[in-house]
């Protein structure tokens, strides 16, 4: 009886997995992008026309692009839209990405409370902002989660010269950014934050812009194929074809003009196309 | 306060006006956690009879594991379902990663041990005796079952919904092995996440609601057939 009963059991177990896995074709392609990518909502936009227009099904993984980047590193997403130039190169250097290509920038900026009680919106760049919070200690709060804001972060610490390991003043809340300038808002700290997240977030959270403009603050998405020799597994057929998409000039158009009815301003500058 | 108001009219915008996506959202929910469900009640209450019935070296060890799988986070298990689900995992061949029956798959990992820890203690708790006086009267060994089922049934039913409540409220499981991909592996929690990290608080807290509002309905027809006649 026992037995019988298992049978039925594992017999429902494996028409349901079939059911389901049924729907989801070979040729799927994983996008491993960043959350603010998704956050601003640029990918709800442009997903369903890559699939309207090739038939393939897009799995969209939001992540940071440190984590985006190692998956990519395992074989274990197709095509990469992230924005950590420096990771990025290292990325391509290994021989597991290929064909990065420019697809469109925005910018950082530094946010902090409205009182700004580091002074640091008389700073006359990015750089000098980060060593008046580091003087007078103010709380500022990272990403902390090798996110390409985290790397861009990091990268200005170092040219600032400040050592932010083991400080009181900086935590890291290692998780999104949307989620993070939550944190920030509640806990009145400084943030590096990319615009377009800001843009989506501004009206509920009660922060300034601290720094803005500065050419170090350039945030640059790159388009990368992981390179399907190493991963015989990778849909490399696909990933181009995303790849070419996300650079053709139909859609550095849409790219140009999301989110201007909403915000007033674009989210995001198209690059790929000069 | 009027965030939480506002989430509620948004709740009700939302239901009202049929919008086709947090339909579509709640029906996955649905479906994905009650399969969930009902793979964990099989496996779970098999499985917790047989160690409540039986003796073998080891018992007390295996009861441990299974009351510790009662207290293991959903994340601990996505992670783990996640790595040998991956293309180049010991499953990848499956290639289930990123779909409703990878979620199910985690949630069921999550369940079983619920359900098994609670279905253990409520049959061992049923007298030595009642057993003996059943077998006594004649009863097969799955008529045994079958009465010593309907004298734990409270505690059972009780399983089920433990079973049912761990996997409908978790987030951290389903968003990794699912990807809260749109239109695809979107449940209610990952969708809820996600808009608050959109700062989409409203719409957040209105996929909260009905994300509860769906438990109560669940909860509601369990407890209906827990409850059946009550008055013996």
């Amino acid at each position: 009886m026992k037995k019988r009963k298992m049978l039925v059991t594992a017999m429902i177990l494996a028409t349901f997995l079939v059911s389901f896995s049924s729907c989801a074709k070979k040729s799927d392609l994983i996008l491993a992008t960043t959350t603010s990518t998704q956050d601003t909502g640029l990918l709800d936009v442009l997903i369903p026309l890559f699939e309207e227009n090739t038939g393939y099904a897009v799995k969209t993984i939001a992540v940071g692009s440190g984590q985006a980047m190692a998956l990519g590193k395992r074989g274990e997403a197709d095509v990469l839209l992230v924005h950590s130039p420096e990771a990025e190169k290292e990325f391509i250097e290994s021989g597991m990405g290929i064909n990065r290509r420019i697809v469109m920038h925005n910018d950082f900026i530094i946010l902090g409370p409205p009182e700004d009680p580091a002074e640091a919106a008389k700073a006359k760049n990015a750089v000098e902002v980060f060593r008046k919070i580091a003087a007078s200690e103010s709380l500022f709060i990272s990403r902390g989660d090798f996110s390409g804001t985290h790397v861009k972060e990091l990268s200005l610490w170092k040219a600032a010269g400040v050592d932010v390991k083991g400080k009181k003043w900086y935590q890291e809340t290692g998780i999104g950014m949307g989620k993070t300038l939550s944190v920030v808002a509640e806990k009145k700290g400084y943030t590096l934050a990319d615009r377009s997240t800001w843009l989506t977030m501004k009206k509920i959270l009660n922060l300034a812009v601290i720094n803005e403009g500065d050419r170090t603050l350039y945030n640059i998405y790159h388009v990368i194929e992981v390179n399907p020799a190493k991963f015989p597994k990778v849909n490399g057929k696909a990933a181009r074809l995303f790849a070419d998409f996300i650079v053709s000039v139909g859609i550095q158009k849409v790219i140009g003009e999301f989110g201007k009815d909403k915000y007033g301003q674009p989210l995001y500058f198209p690059d790929a196309v000069k | 306060m009027d965030l939480i108001i506002e989430g509620l009219f948004q709740a009700f915008r939302l239901i009202a006006g049929l919008d086709a996506e947090v339909f579509s959202v709640s029906l996955l929910t649905l479906q994905v956690t009650l399969m969930a469900t009902l793979i964990s009640t099989v496996i779970g209450v098999a499985a917790g009879t047989a160690v409540a019935l039986n003796e073998f070296p080891g018992r007390t060890f295996t009861v441990g594991l299974i009351n510790t799988g009662m207290g293991v986070p959903p994340v601990v298990v996505g992670l783990i379902t996640t790595v040998l689900l991956w293309r180049h995992g010991v499953l990848g061949r499956l290639e289930l990663l990123y779909t409703p029956s990878a979620i199910i798959i985690a949630q069921v990992l999550i369940a079983t041990p619920m359900v098994m820890g609670i279905t253990l203690s409520s049959i061992q708790q049923i007298p030595r005796a009642f057993r003996l006086q059943v077998m006594a009267l004649g009863a097969s060994r799955f008529q045994m079952l079958w009465y010593l089922y309907r004298e734990a049934r409270l505690p059972l039913l009780a399983a089920i919904m433990a079973g049912f409540g761990s996997v409908i409220s978790e987030v951290g499981a389903s968003i990794m092995v699912g990807g809260n991909i749109r239109g695809h592996t979107r449940v209610l929690t990952t969708a809820t996440v996600m808009e608050t990290s959109r700062g989409n608080f409203d719409t957040a807290i209105a996929l909260g609601i009905i994300l509860m509002v769906l438990t109560y309905a669940v909860n509601y027809i369990l407890s209906r057939i827990q409850q059946r006649g009550r008055q013996r």
